[in-house]
């Protein structure tokens, strides 16, 4: 079995200061393995999100601690986040979060630019990228005029620019119509065969069911369900 | 509270940064209007104005009351042309000496002679204005005339040839519109000044009909001569030369201020429009929701108009407040240097800034708010959610990169691929996301370049044109007879002189100059001709054409000697004396303000020699590191004896060039906050608008410092550039404005005062444009660095 890749302690992040304030997440233990593709479920407000930023280093715990990779995220100052980002993690949004004035290839490569990597590496790595992902031939087109599962392809490949051992993924067919969302299932799907952690925030049970081999469900900032999902003849491990 | 008053209210309160960058805009630009242009009308006139304002008095004539009677003294006040006249008062002519308590000069100097009147500070003519200290309270107090007082306030003066050695302490200086005397005292204070056996003068006051030019006052001045018995007038001076030296200085302000005026109104336009304009803009996507809810184009522009006044009016209220208060101390400066004009600016001149700023903002707010306002609600409402740049972006990608959008793409394109890192790179090109905002904010910085270009550049000129015009007043060391002429010189052995100096350690060159009896045929005495021996080629005398004398026969001369003559360089002269002529060539013309020929003592040897040995002056250079007091105590045994002093050279303040730098330096200085806050509001403006963006890139690792670079250098293209094309249309308007002024003094400017900017000042000066927008732009950076991802990243 695999080493813990997030380890999570007694996680709780509150907004509201206030002593009758609810905290989205309350006490929260996790741990997630390297390989291991796991979704967390759970309805609006149920401490997703905050849960996938407290792991991004988006956001600080109120109490506890999270450790990724071995580094101890919430000890982590501003600078030490940024390349916190750069190089353990990669994240795909709902939204896809491509800049619109950068073409395609401009947006798949800035992780690496931000990273310092030398420019012919960092367009071989990405032009690799956008030919396994498919849409090599929109490398010099602007997002705009890409369709959604082609714009979340991109995000996908700018995530994987610097080789992060874990990839994080927010509602990541939440804008997709139904053909582009199954692409994009098969497509992280295919990244966990491959070895990629992901853990992926999603109220979708669909992707959750095709892409993850665990699933984790959240209701007021708890853990209420931690199950492992049965093998698929398609994907997980 | 009505609906759009609520959604005024609630636009206003929701970017306090933005409303504050507003508010901060309009006052320094109201302030910086209101200054240039109450410079502008202090500089229209002055000396009219205070000539009307203190009653001024046309002439001044000090009567022997010993040789005419009161009834001939009433008669000349209603000699032909006498409008009004006011005595008499008492005066005096004293010989005084510096008092105990006066340190500069030391105590026990002699001052020079002057002219005491005792009289009130007010009267119907000649009212006094104190511009320092107070007015006379008892007798035993002497307040003297600004800008000619011995003195300081708080020194005092002693009359030792006088009964029991009188004793006046300075309590005041004040200003004298017809400049009627040196000093004043209380009436009763005469009879004490006034020699043993001697009466008191008595001073007339006159106003005429007609006094506005030099014959009319010289008619006017041979009626009152005419009512009197001859040799009653002892002094009689107009105030024709006051006038003519105020409004000549005034006419040298004109030029400098009318620049910084004009460069000041601009960049408030432009400033106040980015800023305006700006708001307006970033508010599209909360009209698209205005007008889904029913709200009508008219009312959109009115809400956004209405919006913008609000800031803008407390600013422009605190910039008349503020320009007010600042012109306090810059038309003090003014009125001190022009000896007139006004203390506090006019109202119209408030009223017209505050007007004419709240019209900009209304122009510029309406254009954006109707353009909003006309768009579908449906855009209106996705203007948010796109990046600036995404469009233009887009459509260059899509139409094979046709026109601008695809010009652009390319220079951004270009841009990321300039070896540099890449949060440079991409701070580089985000001008290009909004080049109109862009432009126009580099705009401002050219103007904020020009400015402090002309700053420099009028600093430079006129310190290096005071050293050329107080040439005459060079050396470390002067030798010359006192100036209150204590000690009679009739006759100076100049070779004694020149082997007590040149046998002196300590000494590096020296030089003499001395007014000659000497004339120029032709024009009545009127030019003075100087002769010099020794060495002046290190005197700081500045050449506006020509080259200085090098031996007999050949003459350098001023540009008003040209003027009046109808001389130009390489044309010929006659120097002539008591009959006798030599010929001598103009070699140079040589920067002064007076009248004069320089030649050298040699070429007069034909005309027998005669100085004016009172007049003659020894000018020394010391070699590095002499002490200069103690050289001058040194030499001075040594020329006493032939009725000279040496002493350490004075270095002189030019309150006209003091006021002039003070003015400039106020006014660049607030023309730079202006295009500094211009900056501010575009980078704010810019990273809020983008903060999604820069959520996305810290997501991906952006580095808080990494974050600070790209928002610098995002101003840096439009810094570079500014500095750039600024700094030349600097210089341009410096090399015209600077002529202007001195065409105004009625001197021409040597190449060497004009050609001031060296590589050692245009390189700074390129780099203040990059400095200016730098620091505008420092604040946005470190907003957009400590930015919280989570919340950028959440922001529409």
């Amino acid at each position: 079995m695999n080493a813990p890749i997030i380890r999570i302690r007694g996680v709780s992040k509150t907004y509201d200061r206030s002593d009758s304030a609810r905290p989205a997440l309350a006490g929260l233990d996790l741990e997630v393995r390297a390989g291991e593709a796991l979704a967390v479920l759970g309805r609006s407000g149920s401490g997703k999100s905050t849960l996938l930023n407290l792991i991004a280093g988006l956001d600080r715990p109120s109490e506890g601690g999270v450790e990724v990779d071995g580094v101890a995220v919430h000890e982590l100052g501003e600078a030490a986040l940024a390349e916190y980002r750069r190089t353990r993690i990669g994240m795909v949004f709902q939204f896809f979060n491509l800049l619109d004035d950068l073409n395609v290839e401009d947006n798949v490569l800035l992780p690496a630019q931000l990273a310092g990597m030398k420019r012919e590496q960092a367009r071989a790595r990405a032009g690799e990228l956008l030919e396994r992902l498919g849409v090599v031939r929109h490398a010099k087109a602007f997002p705009g005029r890409l369709s959604g599962g082609e714009r979340q392809r991109v995000a996908v490949a700018r995530a994987l620019m610097n080789r992060p051992p874990l990839l994080l993924a927010d509602e990541p067919t939440g804008a997709l119509d139904t053909a582009s969302a199954a692409d994009v299932r098969d497509l992280l799907r295919g990244l966990n065969a491959e070895g990629q952690t992901i853990l992926l925030v999603t109220h979708d049970n669909a992707l959750a069911e095709a892409c993850a081999d665990r699933t984790i469900e959240l209701l007021d900032g708890r853990l209420v369900r931690d199950t492992a999902a049965a093998p698929t003849s398609g994907g997980g491990r | 509270m009505s609906a759009m008053s609520k959604v005024v209210r609630a636009g206003v309160g929701r970017k306090r940064v933005q409303t504050l960058v507003m508010v901060l805009t309009t006052m320094m630009s109201v302030t910086a209007c209101i200054l240039a242009l109450g410079l502008l009308v202090a500089a229209q006139g002055p000396y009219e104005r205070s000539f009307t304002d203190q009653h001024g008095a046309h002439l001044n004539v000090v009567y022997d009351q010993s040789k005419v009677s009161p009834a001939q003294l009433a008669a000349a006040a209603h000699a032909p042309g006498v409008t009004a006249s006011a005595g008499p008062l008492p005066a005096v002519m004293v010989q005084p000496r510096s008092g105990p308590e006066t340190t500069l000069p030391p105590a026990g100097s002699p001052l020079p002679s002057m002219t005491l009147v005792g009289r009130a500070q007010h009267g119907p003519m000649d009212d006094l204005r104190i511009t320092k200290g107070r007015w006379i309270a008892s007798p035993g107090e002497v307040v003297f005339l600004d800008g000619h007082s011995p003195l300081a306030v708080g020194d005092s003066m002693e009359l030792p040839d006088l009964p029991g050695h009188p004793t006046l302490k300075v309590v005041g200086l004040a200003t004298s519109v017809s400049w009627s005397a040196d000093g004043w005292v209380a009436p009763e204070q005469v009879a004490g000044l006034t020699a043993p056996g001697t009466t008191p003068a008595a001073q007339y006051l006159y106003r005429f009909a007609h006094a506005g030019s030099d014959a009319e006052m010289e008619a006017d001045h041979a009626a009152i001569a005419a009512a009197v018995p001859n040799g009653a007038i002892t002094k009689a001076t107009t105030y024709r030369p006051v006038r003519e030296e105020a409004n000549r200085t005034a006419s040298t302000f004109v030029p400098f201020v009318t620049a910084f005026g004009v460069l000041g109104l601009a960049m408030s336009v432009l400033i106040i429009g980015v800023v305006v304009s700006g708001a307006v803009s970033a508010a599209t996507r909360r009209i698209g929701i205005l007008k889904s809810l029913g709200f009508t184009p008219a009312q959109v522009a009115r809400a956004y108009v209405g919006q913008a006044l609000i800031p803008a009016g407390i600013g422009t209220a605190l910039g008349v407040l503020g320009g007010n208060l600042l012109s306090v101390p810059v038309l003090g400066i003014a009125h001190k240097a022009l000896r007139g004009g006004l203390l506090g600016i006019p109202i119209w001149v408030d009223v017209v800034v505050a007007v004419a700023a709240l019209g900009a903002v209304v122009g510029t707010a309406l254009v954006p708010a109707l353009r909003a306002g006309r768009l579908r609600t449906v855009e209106a409402l996705a203007v948010g959610r796109t990046a600036p740049g995404a469009k233009r972006a887009a459509a260059g990608g899509a139409a094979g990169r046709a026109g601008a959008a695809g010009l652009m793409s390319r220079v951004q394109d270009l841009i990321g691929r300039l070896p540099v890192p890449r949060a440079l790179s991409l701070g580089l090109a985000s001008p290009l996301n909004r080049p109109g905002r862009s432009a126009t904010t580099a705009a401002a910085v050219v103007l904020g370049t020009v400015g402090v270009t002309l700053c420099v550049g009028l600093t430079l000129s006129l310190s290096s044109l005071q050293g050329g015009l107080e040439a005459d007043r060079t050396g470390k060391v002067v030798v010359q007879a006192p100036f209150d002429g204590s000690k009679p010189v009739d006759h100076v052995d100049e070779a004694a002189v020149v082997k007590a100096i040149e046998s002196r350690p300590g000494t590096k060159a020296w030089y003499s100059s001395v007014p000659v009896a000497a004339t120029v045929a032709g024009n009545t005495g009127r030019t003075e001709v100087v002769a010099f021996a020794g060495d002046a080629s290190w005197s700081g005398f500045q050449l506006v054409s020509g080259r200085w004398f090098h031996g007999p026969g050949e003459v350098t001369v001023s540009a008003a000697f040209l003027r009046t003559d109808q001389k130009k360089v390489g044309d010929t002269v006659t120097l002539t004396d008591h009959g006798r002529n030599t010929p001598a060539k103009i070699i140079g013309e040589v920067l002064t303000t007076q009248d004069v020929v320089f030649t050298d003592r040699s070429s007069l040897e034909p005309l027998g020699g005669a100085i004016h040995a009172e007049a003659i002056s020894f000018h020394i250079d010391l070699t590095p590191g002499a002490d200069v007091k103690a050289y001058a105590d040194g030499l001075d045994p040594a020329v006493s004896p032939m009725g000279l002093s040496a002493d350490p050279g004075e270095a002189h303040i030019n309150i006209v060039v003091l006021a002039m730098n003070t003015l400039a330096g106020t006014l660049t200085l607030l023309l730079s906050v202006v295009a500094g806050l211009g900056v501010l509001n575009t980078v704010l403006l810019d990273t809020r608008e983008r903060v999604h963006d820069l959520g996305v890139l810290k997501a991906l690792g952006m580095s808080p410092r990494q974050t600070t670079g790209m928002v610098l250098t995002s101003v840096c293209g439009s810094g570079l550039l500014a500095g750039l094309v600024g700094v030349p249309i600097g210089v341009v308007v410096h090399h015209l404005v600077m002529p202007a002024m001195a065409n105004a003094a009625g001197i021409d400017v040597p190449d060497v005062d004009l050609t001031v900017f060296a590589p050692s000042v245009v390189g700074p000066l390129i780099l203040g444009g990059l400095v200016l927008a730098l620091v505008g732009a420092l604040l946005p950076a470190t907003w957009a660095a400590r930015t919280r991802t989570v919340t950028a990243l959440r922001t529409e």
